[in-house]
């Protein structure tokens, strides 16, 4: 409680102005596009069925999406920051390849992997019958491919970060390792696990070249709004503008909500 | 002495030898039901690494651990009964409560993980913390407790699962000196009403001393001394120990009831002995005189006086000459003789009053 | 606001019409851009529709073998895409599209000096991947379910072609994709992703035999015109008007028809 004004006043007063100039760089881009969007005809935009379709398969494929990250995600940040194996320090840059990878280089990537022909692909066809590309799985596996790291990263150095003597606790108590898990490790690191999978949504949302290029694009299966504002970028650059302050509501505002679920009762 | 303490009819028997990196652990103790046992040693000794050993946390690479006949560890047959299997309790000197519990679901822990449902489980808890008298704590958050309130809930925590063996890392080590007084008080009390073996880790003598039926006396990874409090205190074996329960303590050779020093100076005992010996006598033993004393004192030696210290209702003083003393004195003694650093003055010590024992 | 725009919109148009027709006539009537070749010099920044790459590349070399002082910069990229950059400024002096539609956007903005002057025309091909795993053959086949389909979207010219083409044979087409660009479409079908796509003849033509091209009758409705202009903001217009005189050259329309473009 006390803590709070006792840090602001230690602010070294040099931060100030970068951390204005950070602050300006990051919202100016906004303001640029709430000063240029179409006001006028933005119910018209709004109403349009497409644009609702888009938006509503976003925000279920980003959720989704960052389910498997957290579901896939943890275990793998676990393994990363626990194991120890030959070749670790090399599989934790491997991790990070997705955010490197051009996102288009990643769709095609997930094509040779996942596709109709590719690698596991072609016997999830010939045995299941499932094909992913063009289909809203396909957007999920594509925004998770793209996500995955953030999750990852984040839960890595939260478990990084745990002091591995409670786990020690936990096993002279009479715990099994993976009721250790659940019930120690997992609660201790549930703020970075929490950071991480907002990251991953966040990034799932605004996914884009993986997703296009993968799941291609089709009302209501496949087009998110970020497909959306690119095409209508070919078409009517203002109409995108107003689709990507949808875009940009609509996760500024599930962030904000989130944040005050989580971090309400925390702080 | 052999380095082994073990009673007979030890519930717990231990025999460890544990490497970590150039450090190497060897020790040999039993523990019997109902016995605290302390281990007592400076910094680095090996202390929390036999209690680690002890819960299982530690593979031995020689030895074993046996409790109530039961094999818990045997390093030449390639057993390790894990932590989580072993009916050990580990009270860690920080505690360790889990952040993101209340005191209830921390004393519930290891109950739920053994399987036992919620509300029974929540409800052995409550009796637990009521036995540590904290009933009313149940629902607090560990950064709510005090840090008396935290080791008694992690003691509660470790109680409730029923251990045979209890263990406990520098239990006092973490709490001001205000409530160790009284954490200590109630420590005592609660282990007196465990029945099973309890090992605690300590550097403080007067928590060994305070909780212990018997002492360890851990250096360098090797065990020194073992005994009841009272016989360590009395006879202490090396200087730590010495200086730990507060005894100037001597090496010498014996002729009859005359010591002759390994520095020289001679010291005169009312009990006969030979060969190789250890010589203690209290500080409170000591007098300090102007002139060279007469009459009963048989020791008397020239010394200087190096600096002192005020305690309660005593001074310390550290003397040096043929061999370094230190003498409790009144602050009234002190004020008449007019100590001060570098002042030449005569130390005493009555025969009777010398402690002389086989090295 | 909107208004303001337009309002804005209007003047710019005037002025340029103002000055296209001053320097329109002269700019046709100079096609032996050779002779003041020695005064050229400088940076040309060329944006083409991507369809446009590999002849632009190649008629690149040879306007820097007539035009030695000058250094020719190519960006290529979808036609509508670049269409924005250049009503958002993109300093640039030469413009070609993939379509009229694309180039009316930029020509509205009041950014074209001059009228464009198409320069190629492009029609439609079903790209199969060399095996025909869907065994397609006619346009008609783009109605069966069990196909992988990829169409470009209607957003973008290939895409409008696309419609056009459908439309005209009555056929309603089982999309599974739609494209935001022709080479997006095309790489799909090169995955073997998809079963079939419409893409433009060139394009076929440019992947080599990694895909087949198949022709459909119906391809005469959907022809997309490449217009092509100099940009009224152009930092060095001389030097642009030199390279557009060279694309509508006779050895600029050879070049065209080699890679599958048709003449206007």
């Amino acid at each position: 409680m006390s803590r709070e004004p006792e840090r602001s006043a230690g602010l070294p007063a040099a931060l100030v102005p970068l951390a204005g100039l950070a602050l300006a760089f990051l919202l100016l881009p906004v303001l640029g596009l709430v000063v240029r969007a179409p006001w006028r005809s933005m119910p018209e935009v709004l109403s349009r069925p497409d644009v609702a379709d888009a938006l509503r398969l976003s925000l279920l494929c980003a959720s989704l999406a960052s389910v498997v990250c957290v579901v896939l995600g943890v275990p793998l940040a676990w393994l990363l920051a626990r194991a120890t194996f030959r070749g670790r320090s090399l599989l934790r840059a491997l991790v990070t390849v997705p955010l490197v990878l051009p996102p288009v280089v990643g769709g095609v990537a997930l094509f040779t992997a996942l596709g109709r022909t590719g690698i596991v692909g072609r016997w999830l066809d010939q045995w299941f019958g499932i094909t992913l590309p063009f289909t809203t799985a396909g957007v999920v596996v594509a925004e998770a491919f793209v996500a995955m790291p953030f999750l990852v990263i984040s839960v890595e150095g939260a478990l990084r970060g745990v002091d591995r003597r409670f786990e020690d606790a936990a096993a002279t108590l009479g715990a099994t390792r993976w009721y250790t898990f659940r019930r120690v490790t997992l609660p201790i690191v549930a703020p970075g696990v929490v950071a991480g999978a907002v990251l991953s949504w966040a990034r799932a949302l605004g996914e884009f070249g993986a997703t296009i290029t993968f799941a291609g694009n089709f009302p209501g299966t496949t087009r998110t709004m970020p497909v959306e504002v690119y095409l209508a970028l070919q078409r009517d650059p203002a109409a995108a503008i107003a689709l990507s302050l949808v875009l940009l509501v609509v996760s500024v505002g599930v962030l904000a909500v989130l944040r005050e679920r989580w971090l309400g009762s925390r702080v | 002495m052999s380095e082994d303490a073990a009673p007979n009819g030890a519930s717990l028997e231990a025999d460890l030898y544990v490497r970590r990196g150039s450090f190497a652990l060897t020790m040999r103790f039993g523990v019997a039901a109902g016995e605290v046992v302390a281990i007592l040693g400076p910094n680095g000794a090996g202390k929390s690494t036999a209690l680690r050993a002890l819960a299982g946390l530690l593979p031995l690479h020689r030895g074993h651990v046996r409790l109530d006949g039961a094999v818990l560890d045997d390093a030449a047959a390639g057993v390790r009964l894990p932590p989580e299997r072993r009916p050990v309790g580990l009270v860690f000197q920080d505690y360790l409560l889990f952040p993101h519990l209340s005191a209830r679901e921390n004393v519930a822990f290891g109950l739920r993980a053994r399987g036992v449902g919620r509300a029974a489980a929540g409800a052995r808890a409550d009796v637990a913390l009521a036995g540590v008298g904290l009933a009313d704590v149940g629902d607090r958050k560990p950064r709510q407790l005090s840090g008396g309130e935290a080791q008694r809930v992690a003691l509660a925590r470790v109680l409730v699962t029923e251990p045979r063996l209890v263990l406990l890392d520098e239990p006092l080590a973490a709490l001001d000196a205000g409530s160790r007084l009284q954490v200590r008080a109630d420590l005592r009390r609660q282990l007196a009403g465990f029945g099973g073996a309890t090992v605690l880790v300590t550097h403080d003598a007067l928590d060994a001393f305070v909780l212990a039926d018997r002492l360890v006396v851990l250096e360098e990874g090797a065990v020194v001394q073992a005994g009841t409090p009272t016989e360590v205190a009395r006879r202490p074996r090396t200087d730590y120990v010495a200086r730990l329960v507060g005894l100037n303590l001597y090496r010498g050779v014996a002729h009859g009831t005359s010591v002759t020093l390994d520095t020289g100076a001679v010291v005169a005992s009312a009990h006969h002995a030979t060969g190789r010996v250890l010589v203690a006598f209290p500080p409170a033993a000591v007098t300090v005189h102007r002139e060279q004393p007469h009459g009963s004192a048989r020791n008397a030696w020239p010394v200087t006086v190096v600096r002192q210290e005020q305690h309660a209702d005593t001074v310390r003083v550290w003397l040096t000459g043929p061999l370094d003393v230190a003498a409790d004195l009144t602050p009234l003694s002190v004020g008449e003789l007019r100590l001060e650093p570098g002042a030449e003055v005569w130390a005493a010590v009555k025969a009777m009053e010398t402690m002389v024992y086989p090295s | 606001m909107t208004r303001v725009v337009l309002l804005g919109t209007a003047l710019v148009l005037l002025l340029s019409g103002g000055i296209s027709c001053g320097g329109g006539p002269s700019d046709s009537s100079r096609p032996g851009s050779s002779a003041n070749s020695s005064v050229l010099s400088g940076t040309v920044t060329v944006l083409a529709a991507a369809s446009l790459t590999e002849t632009f590349m190649a008629l690149g070399e040879h306007f820097q073998r007539e035009h030695p002082a000058t250094r020719l910069q190519f960006s290529f990229a979808a036609s509508s895409e670049l269409a924005s950059q250049i009503v958002n400024g993109a300093p640039a002096d030469v413009f070609a599209a993939a379509s009229s539609s694309t180039m009316h956007q930029v020509v509205v903005a009041g950014a074209v000096a001059g009228k464009p002057a198409v320069f190629a025309r492009n029609r439609l091909q079903i790209a199969v991947p060399v095996d025909n795993p869907g065994d397609v053959t006619r346009l008609a086949d783009f109605a069966r379910r069990e196909l992988a389909i990829a169409l470009c979207a209607p957003e973008v010219p290939c895409g409008a072609a696309a419609v056009r083409a459908l439309e005209s044979a009555g056929i309603i087409p089982s999309v599974d994709t739609l494209e935001p660009d022709v080479k997006s479409a095309l790489t799909k079908v090169e995955l073997g992703e998809v079963d079939a796509a419409l893409v433009y003849r060139t394009d076929v033509q440019a992947a080599g035999g990694r895909v087949t091209g198949i022709d459909f009758p119906q391809a005469v409705e959907a022809v997309n015109n490449y217009p092509i202009a100099v940009l009224a903001d152009a930092p060095n217009p001389a030097a642009g008007r030199a390279f557009v005189a060279l694309v509508t050259s006779s050895a600029g329309r050879r070049l065209l028809a080699d890679a599958g473009f048709q003449q206007p």
